[in-house]
């Protein structure tokens, strides 16, 4: 009898009513969630919704207080992660797991490796990572390459490879694609398509609501651990999606902008570094946003990492407002110059995390609390409560170490010290890499409202979309030199891919 | 206004109760029942105080909007900053404390001249510890303090060897501990090597430098009579009654209260300063410190410097205490002064550090070493228990770490 309701059933993956809390924080609270053969589910919702403790609890890494999860009936039990594997659910991380130095087909077998009496079957391995990749249509070439030599793109399916290997049934994918190209973002698309007509069911995670409709077929939006709503994509908007994350209508996420330009803040003449930048010469004016494109690992990073004085420069002159700075490469004078930086990667360099909110918004500028060095904590108090009314950081208390707060909360904080710094020309380092949806689009607002008062932006962003939609100029950058720059009309999307990735037209 | 005054209230009435409890126990010739009594009254604080700070903890992490009219996070951290490492203090007090009650107070561990005699052991490493707390904090390491300290003794007695009046000498030695400290801070600045290596080296040179100074094979005596009274009033194990305000304040050598005067003004410099918080910053994250236009060079050659400066104050202690300068005193002596801090609740990796923890820390070690004498325990469990102790203080630093990042984000 239950042999025939499973063949009748074509649901794969069944959650029912699971709920966790962590100490008071209720991370999850009575979520469902479906999922068939061949269906391609997007999960959705913003940083600290509840997304990646859903998935520990799929993975049987971590135990639900309440509810049951079913993979083709069978229970997914917490503590058992290998169990879990052995049922079918596979996840790839955006931080990949993969051994550099080995080949491709031994991360595939990685875990699982054929044996004979404790000899390496060889033979059986090659059949079985052979066919893995077949699946994913990509060639049996790759498989004594060595892992190192691959673009992060091909990593991606080797990882996926290895997930096909174990005979996955449901794969999970978190935001696969925020450090990818777009043509390999393309290709990770027809290799789940391809997975999809095989039958598997995936799960994909997302900031990027293009990508999701183009690719995802149902949906399921979290909000505060709780499910704000699912169903099928076709039959909503992205706006009713927003609106759902958010919890509130965001209107548009792009706001529309005055452009209204001064005269030049900040030249760059000939800046070469150690290598990068390779001879780069612009020009940014008052008022105005010029975003940086380019594919990752282009070199923007390491422009703006030279203008503020973090990397040595070889030769080149930087000037800010007219006067020669490039003399000292020191974070300090820039900062004294009104430029503020929020780097790339803001858990490293860019927060203390052990420090509290209170420090890690003064850190770059105490002076109006200082006494001859001796603090004064009542000013302190009073500007951070004030920084953090504006610009609405959610937590109780300025007191608090760091680390207890969201993604999206940090990325507050390092803006709200910039902001304290008096920062007039701002260099700003992927800021909406993961952000949810909501602060994303105080982001932009926030941005266009600095522009409009006549500080200058340098944006440096991988998603087009956003600079088209944000910037007044767009410079490409490839392989550490300029391309080309151009007011942002004259730009498509498919023009800005291909100068970022062939260096010219 | 109101608020800040929470922290100093809470502590003051906590300090008060357990000095009245404990005041039956200080005299030697109290009876069993009292002294027992006075031990139950200090362990029942613990267990209160134990429970306070746990809930006071919990709070810090996630506060609850009901006690945060109460207690803001800043006072609940503060008093969980000094209560804490006392807290570790008491537990391990106790424990020998008890174990002397059972065996009748034999070995008077429970005593006024007990306590004495603990403070002035602690003293000298608890100088040093306090510029290494500093250091600490900051993310590097010293372990050339023994040995600097140890040439600044030799230094000190080779002053007076040479007749000159002892302020001069002690000046002198401060200022060797202090160049001691500027080199260190100038070759970790400038050489990019790890400060544990630096320092490696620089303490084989500093032993190597006190014995080549040094007149009596590794030794200086100084000559009879140079050495004033005041200075053996310093770390004297009976100091004059009439001097203070006896039995309110603990009546201990002057030395003692030079020592908690120097750690509430280490403790203003970390917690209250400008420069206070560069230290952290740098030792929680470098490069967000360089981030935000941090001086990071000129700051640490300040940090090295100044725990230099420290250590040269406590080769005048310890020279005090030996009545000479011996160049091989400070061996070994680096690793009691790291202990003590790690002890105290920092942590290696730098960002975190706290003064009364360090000075706990160094109460601690000097607890269980005399604790050991008292029961008639041999060198040896000393030392094991010793090494126990560190061992948990790391572990308990590391899972703190670990539930740190492991946070839902």
């Amino acid at each position: 009898m239950q042999g025939i309701r499973h063949l009748l059933t074509t649901s794969l993956l069944n959650v029912t009513a699971v709920s966790k809390s962590y100490a008071a924080n209720r991370v999850l609270s009575h979520v469902n969630l479906t999922l068939s053969r061949g269906e391609i589910l997007a999960l959705l919702g913003e940083n600290g919704a509840g997304k990646s403790t859903l998935i520990k609890i799929l993975t049987g890494a971590v135990r639900p207080d309440a509810g049951t999860v079913m993979l083709d009936g069978n229970p997914i039990v917490h503590g058992n992660t290998a169990l879990a594997r052995h049922l079918g659910v596979a996840v790839v991380y955006q931080e990949l797991s993969l051994c550099n130095h080995l080949t491709v087909e031994d991360n595939i077998m990685l875990g699982r490796e054929q044996q004979r009496l404790g000899i390496l079957d060889r033979q059986t391995q090659r059949k079985i990572a052979v066919e893995a990749l077949a699946k994913l249509g990509q060639p049996e070439s790759w498989l004594d390459r060595r892992v190192s030599s691959l673009s992060i793109g091909q990593k991606q399916l080797v990882e996926i490879a290895r997930a096909i290997a174990q005979n996955a049934k449901i794969l999970i994918l978190d935001e696969p694609t925020s450090s990818l190209s777009q043509q390999d973002a393309r290709q990770l698309f027809d290799v789940v398509r391809r997975l999809q007509s095989q039958g598997l069911g995936v799960i994909y995670i997302s900031h990027f609501l293009e990508e999701v409709r183009s690719l995802c077929s149902s949906y399921l939006v979290l909000r505060d651990g709780t499910v704000a709503g699912s169903g099928q994509l076709q039959d909503t908007t992205p706006r009713e999606l927003l609106k759902l994350m958010a919890g509130r209508d965001i209107e548009q996420l792009y706001p529309a902008r005055k452009q209204r330009q001064g005269e030049c803040r900040l030249e760059l003449r000939a800046l070469c570094g150690h290598p990068w930048p390779d001879n780069i010469s612009l020009t940014i004016n008052r008022g105005e946003i010029l975003g940086l494109a380019g594919l990752v690992g282009s070199g923007r990073t390491e422009l703006l990492r030279t203008l503020y004085g973090l990397d040595p420069r070889r030769t080149g002159d930087i000037f800010i407002d007219q006067r020669r700075r490039s003399k000292s490469q020191d974070p300090a004078d820039r900062i004294r110059a009104g430029v503020a930086m929020i780097s790339e990667d803001r858990k490293q360099e860019g927060l203390a995390q052990s420090m509290s909110i209170k420090d890690n918004m003064t850190l770059s500028d105490m002076r109006p609390f200082s006494l001859f060095g001796w603090l004064n904590e009542t000013k302190r108090d009073q500007c951070c409560h004030e920084l953090k009314e504006k610009f609405s950081i959610k937590a109780l208390s300025c007191d608090v170490p760091i680390w207890t707060l969201s993604g999206g909360n940090q990325q507050k904080v390092a803006l709200a010290r910039a902001v304290h710094q008096k920062g007039t020309i701002w260099l700003l380092d992927e800021p909406t890499r993961g952000i949810d949806v909501g602060t994303k689009a105080e982001l932009y607002r926030w941005m266009a409202e600095l522009a409009e008062k006549g500080d200058s932006l340098l944006f440096v962003s991988s998603y087009f979309q956003e600079l088209l939609a944000t910037c007044d100029r767009i410079a490409v950058i490839s392989q550490g030199k300029l391309v080309e720059v151009r007011p942002t009309e004259q730009w498509t999307e498919h023009e800005l891919m291909q100068y970022a990735m062939q260096g010219r037209a | 206004m109101l608020r800040s005054l929470i922290t100093p209230l809470v502590l003051g009435a906590i300090y008060l109760l357990l000095s009245l409890l404990v005041y039956g126990g200080y005299c030697l010739d109290v009876s069993w029942e009292t002294r027992s009594c006075s031990l139950a009254g200090w362990l029942v604080g613990l267990v209160i105080l134990f429970v306070g700070v746990v809930v006071l903890k919990k709070h810090i992490h996630a506060p609850s909007p009901t006690l945060i009219r109460w207690v803001p996070i800043k006072q609940a951290d503060q008093i969980v900053g000094i209560l804490g490492p006392m807290l570790v203090l008491g537990l391990v007090v106790s424990l020998f404390a008890m174990a002397d009650a059972y065996r009748n107070f034999q070995g008077n561990f429970w005593s006024l001249p007990s306590f004495r005699l603990i403070m002035l052991q602690t003293s000298v490493v608890s100088i040093a510890a306090l510029g290494m707390t500093l250091i600490i904090a900051s993310g590097g390491i010293d372990l050339s303090s023994g040995t600097a300290l140890a040439l600044s003794g030799v230094v000190l007695g080779l002053g007076l060897e040479a007749d000159l009046p002892f302020v001069a000498a002690a000046l002198l030695c401060v200022t060797c501990g202090t160049l001691c400290g500027a080199i260190n801070g100038t070759l970790i600045s400038f050489m990019k090597l790890p400060p544990f290596i630096i320092t490696l080296g620089s303490m084989t040179i500093f032993l190597g430098i006190g014995k080549m100074i040094a007149t009596d094979g590794g030794t200086v005596k100084p000559p009879a009579g140079s050495i004033p009274n005041w200075i053996a009033d310093m770390v004297t194990l009976f100091p004059d009654p009439a001097w203070i305000a006896y039995p309110l304040l603990p009546n201990v050598a002057w030395g003692i209260w030079f020592v908690f005067g120097l750690a509430i003004l280490a403790a203003a410099t970390l917690n209250r300063t400008v420069f206070g918080r560069h230290i952290f910053a740098i030792g929680s994250s470098e490069s967000t410190a360089r981030l935000c236009g941090i001086p990071i060079a000129r700051t640490k050659i300040v940090i090295y410097t100044l725990a230099g400066f420290l250590v040269g104050i406590g080769g005048v202690f310890q020279f005090a205490r030996l009545s000479q300068g011996d160049a091989t005193a400070g061996v070994g002596l680096e690793l009691r002064i790291i202990a003590a801090v790690v002890i105290g609740g920092a942590s290696l990796s730098g960002g975190r550090g706290s003064i009364i923890g360090t000075l706990c820390g160094a109460a601690i070690m000097s607890v269980i070493k005399l604790g050991c004498t008292a029961l008639g325990l041999g060198n040896q469990l000393e030392d094991i228990l010793l090494g126990t102790i560190i061992i948990a203080a790391v572990a308990v630093d590391q899972w703190r770490v670990r539930s740190q990042s492991a946070s839902p984000n």
